[in-house]
C-alpha cells in the first residue's frame, strides 16, 4: 500500500512538470519571473488551505467550512489593518482559530458528523462576516505595511548587482528568490512545518492511526479526541491565514469571497493522492496537487492568448473537472490492483 | 466518516424503529415528533408575533421558498440513504436550466410549435439531468469513487458545462405557458407545491413500501451484508443518483420558470448545501440506512421557517444564517441524545 500512495504522489508531481513542460514550449513568458511570481502570489492562499484540509482527510474527516472562515478572517483582518501588520494578521488568524475550535468542538465532544458540523459552521461564519461587514467588502488599510503580506516581497533587499545587465544566472537566482511573494514564503514555511509535524512527531503520526483506524486507536490508547480536535484548529488556523493573505492581496476584506474554496481544496488534496478514506496522505503532494490545479487555468490565459482559440474562463472549471476525473479513475484503478496484488 | 461504521444502524433493513404501517401513522412515525414538534412550535410563534402570517400570501410565499429545497431534497435523501452525497445537484440543476429555454425557443433545433417545444424542453432537460446523475452513479458504483469525490467533479465541471453551452449568458424569456410549472395556480396553490408534494409521497411510499427502497436502505445500513444477501448494490447505488439527478433537473426547470429567465452561473447555486442541511434536520442518517422523504420535508420546512420568523421580527439574513448553523448541529446532536 505505501507504494500505491506513493505512486500517486508522483504521479500528480510527474503530471505538473509534464504542463510547465508544455507551457514552456508552447508559450513565451510562461516561464518568465512575472508569470512565476503571479501563480505563486495568488495560488498561496489554496496551498494553506489545502494543507489544512490535508490534515482534516488524513484522520477521515473533512472541513467544508474553510472558505467561509477565510472570508471572516479577511473581513476581520481588514478592520483592524489600520493599526498596522501584526494586529491585522493576529485578528485575521484568531479569527480563524475560533472558527478552529468550534469545528473541533462539535466534531470531537458532541461527536456529529464533520461534514454536518463544518457545513454548519460555514453557514455560521458566513453570516458573522456579513453581519461585520455589513455585506459590503471592507477596503484594507493602504497607511500601514498591512499589504505587505499579500503583495510585498523582499526585492527590496537584493543586492545592486543582481539587477543589474551581467547578473548572470546566480544573480537571477538570487533576483528570484528576494522577489519571492510574501504569501508565498508563509506558504512555504507552512507546508515545512506541516510536513514536520506529519512525520517527526507524535501528533502527526496519531492523525495517520485515527484515519486508518478510530476504533483501533481509541483502544490502542491514543488521544483520538485531542487529535481529531486539534486538525480541526489547525485547519481554521490556516484558513485564518489564507484570509489575512487575501485581504492583503486584494486590499479589502471580501465577506462572499471563499464560495467554493473547500471543494477545490479538497480536489486538491485528492489529485496529491491522499485518500479520502484517511490514515494516508502526504503534506508535499497537496502542495504539487494546488499548484496543478492552479497552473491548469494560467495554461487556459495563455491558450487564450495566442489567439488560436478563445476559450472563456468557463472552460477552466470543466477542464479541472475533467481533470480530476482522470486522477480519480487513474486512483481507482491503482487501488483495485493494489488490492488484488 | 470514519466514525460511521460505530452508529451504523442494524443491518437489517425496517427493523429499526417501527415497522411499516398503513396509511397517516406511517407517514408520520414515532421519529417524527421531535420535528413536528420544532415545527408546531415555530408556528405558534408566529401566529403570536408575527403579523400577517396566518394568511394565504405567507403560506404561499413559504411554500415556493422550499418548494426547489424539497425537491431536489427527495433524490439527495434517497443518495444519503445509501451512505452516499451528491454535491452535484446545483450544477446538474443549471445544466438542465441552461438546456430548456433553448429547446422552447428552438433555438437549438427547430419546432413545429410551441407546445411540443414546451414538452420537448421538459422530457429531454431532465433526460439529460438523469444522465448526468447516470454518470454520478457510474463512478460511485463501477470506480468505486467515494461518493463525495465523484459528484464534486460535477459540482466543479457540471456548472462550466451550462456555462460554457449558454456562453455564461442570461437567456430571458416570456412563455407563460412554460411557466405555468412553476407560477400557474391549482385550487390557489403554486403548481410547484403540488409537483413537490407528488414527488414527496411518491418517494416516501417507496422508501417505505418498494422493494427498491427497502434496498437503499439495506445498502445504506451494511452494505457488504446487503451484498451477501443478494442485493445488486451497484444497481440500487447508480439508481439513486439517477434519481437524485432527475430531481435536480425538475428544480432547475421550477426555478428558470419562476425566473423567467435562465442564468447557468446562478441556478441552483449553494444549494447542496441547503438540502443536505434539511436532509439532516429531518432525521436521516447522514451514515445512510435510516431515511425519511416526510421528514426532509419537514427540514425543510423548519428552516425556512426560522428564516422567515426571523426575517419578519426585523433581524438580518445573516444573523438568520448563523441561526441555521446552531440548528443544524442542535437538530444532528438532538438526533444522536435520542439514539444513544
Amino acid at each position: 500500500m505505501p507504494r500505491l500512495h506513493a505512486s500517486a504522489g508522483f504521479g500528480a508531481l510527474l503530471a505538473l512538470l509534464l504542463i510547465i513542460g508544455f507551457g514552456a514550449w508552447r508559450y513565451d513568458g510562461f516561464i518568465s519571473e512575472y508569470n512565476i511570481l503571479t501563480v505563486l502570489r495568488y495560488n498561496s492562499m489554496f496551498a494553506l488551505v489545502g494543507l489544512g484540509m490535508c490534515f482534516v482527510i488524513m484522520t477521515g474527516g473533512i472541513d467544508l467550512s474553510v472558505g467561509s472562515v477565510a472570508a471572516l478572517s479577511s473581513v476581520v483582518a481588514a478592520y483592524l489593518s489600520p493599526y498596522g501588520l501584526i494586529p491585522g494578521l493576529l485578528g485575521g488568524l484568531a479569527a480563524g482559530l475560533a472558527a478552529g475550535i468550534i469545528n473541533g468542538f462539535i466534531i470531537s465532544k458532541m461527536k456529529i458528523l464533520p461534514f454536518i458540523a463544518t457545513l454548519a459552521t460555514m453557514l455560521a461564519a458566513s453570516g458573522v462576516a456579513l453581519l461585520l461587514s455589513n455585506q459590503q467588502s471592507v477596503p484594507a488599510s493602504y497607511d500601514t505595511n498591512f499589504m505587505a503580506l499579500g503583495q510585498g516581497d523582499f526585492a527590496l533587499y537584493a543586492p545592486e548587482w543582481v539587477n543589474g545587465e551581467d547578473a548572470g544566472f546566480f544573480g537571477a537566482v538570487i533576483r528570484i528568490f528576494l522577489g519571492f511573494p510574501i504569501p508565498a514564503w508563509i506558504a512555504l514555511f507552512a507546508y515545512f512545518l506541516g510536513s514536520l509535524i506529519l512525520n517527526r512527531t507524535a501528533f502527526g503520526r496519531h492523525v495517520l492511526a485515527v484515519g486508518g483506524g478510530e476504533e483501533a486507536s481509541r483502544l490502542m490508547g491514543l488521544p483520538t479526541d485531542r487529535t481529531i480536535f486539534l486538525v480541526y484548529v489547525m485547519s481554521g488556523f490556516l484558513a485564518g491565514m489564507a484570509g489575512v493573505i487575501l485581504a492583503a492581496q486584494f486590499g479589502a476584506g471580501q465577506p462572499i469571497e471563499g464560495v467554493g474554496w473547500e471543494l477545490f481544496a479538497i480536489a486538491s488534496v485528492v489529485v496529491g493522492g491522499t485518500l479520502l478514506t484517511g490514515g494516508k496522505g502526504s503534506v508535499g503532494a497537496t502542495l504539487v496537487g494546488t499548484l496543478l490545479l492552479g497552473i491548469l487555468f494560467t495554461v487556459l490565459n495563455f491558450e487564450n492568448g495566442m489567439g488560436w482559440i478563445s476559450l472563456s474562463a468557463y472552460w477552466q472549471s470543466v477542464l479541472r473537472g475533467g481533470f480530476l476525473l482522470v486522477v480519480v479513475i487513474l486512483q481507482s484503478r491503482l487501488t483495485r490492483s493494489a488490492a488484488a496484488a | 466518516m470514519s466514525s460511521t461504521t460505530q452508529n451504523a444502524p442494524s443491518p437489517v433493513p425496517g427493523s429499526v424503529g417501527s415497522r411499516p404501517r398503513g396509511g397517516i401513522a406511517a407517514v408520520l412515525s414515532r421519529r417524527h415528533i421531535g420535528t413536528i414538534a420544532a415545527l408546531v412550535a415555530l408556528l405558534i410563534f408566529n401566529f403570536i408575533f408575527t403579523p400577517h402570517f396566518a394568511t394565504m400570501q405567507t403560506l404561499s410565499v413559504n411554500l415556493t421558498q422550499v418548494c426547489v429545497i424539497v425537491i431536489v431534497g427527495v433524490g439527495m435523501t434517497m443518495v444519503i440513504a445509501t451512505g452516499g452525497i451528491d454535491l452535484s445537484v446545483g450544477s446538474i440543476m443549471a445544466i438542465a436550466g441552461a438546456f430548456a429555454p433553448q429547446i422552447f425557443q428552438g433555438t437549438l433545433f427547430p419546432v413545429p410549435n410551441l407546445y411540443t417545444g414546451i414538452a420537448l424542453a421538459i422530457v429531454l432537460s431532465i433526460t439529460v439531468a438523469g444522465f448526468f446523475g447516470l454518470f454520478n452513479g457510474w463512478l460511485v458504483s463501477s470506480f468505486r469513487v467515494q461518493p463525495i469525490i465523484a459528484t464534486l467533479i460535477l459540482y466543479i465541471a457540471g456548472r462550466g458545462i451550462a456555462q460554457v453551452w449558454t456562453n455564461g449568458d442570461l437567456q430571458v424569456f416570456k412563455v407563460p405557458e412554460f411557466q405555468q410549472i412553476a407560477i400557474g395556480r391549482v385550487f390557489g396553490v403554486p403548481f410547484q407545491v403540488w409537483i413537490m408534494l407528488a414527488l414527496v409521497l411518491i418517494a416516501a411510499w417507496a422508501l417505505q413500501r418498494t422493494v427498491f427502497g427497502r434496498q437503499v436502505l439495506a445498502v445504506g445500513g451494511n452494505e457488504q451484508a446487503a451484498w451477501l444477501a443478494g442485493i445488486p448494490v451497484r444497481r440500487v447505488k447508480r439508481r439513486v443518483y439517477v434519481i437524485s439527478g432527475v430531481c435536480s433537473g425538475i428544480a432547475g426547470l421550477i426555478v428558470i420558470a419562476m425566473n423567467s429567465a435562465a442564468d447557468a452561473n446562478l441556478i441552483g447555486m449553494g444549494i447542496e448545501l441547503d438540502v443536505i442541511a434539511a436532509v439532516a434536520v429531518g432525521g436521516t442518517l447522514l451514515s445512510g440506512g435510516r431515511a425519511t422523504i416526510i421528514g426532509t420535508l419537514l427540514g425543510a420546512l423548519i428552516i425556512q421557517l426560522v428564516r422567515y420568523t426571523l426575517l419578519a421580527n426585523g433581524v438580518p439574513d445573516a444573523a438568520a444564517l448563523v441561526v441555521k448553523a446552531g440548528l443544524i448541529v442542535l437538530a444532528v446532536w438532538l438526533q444522536r441524545q435520542d439514539r444513544a
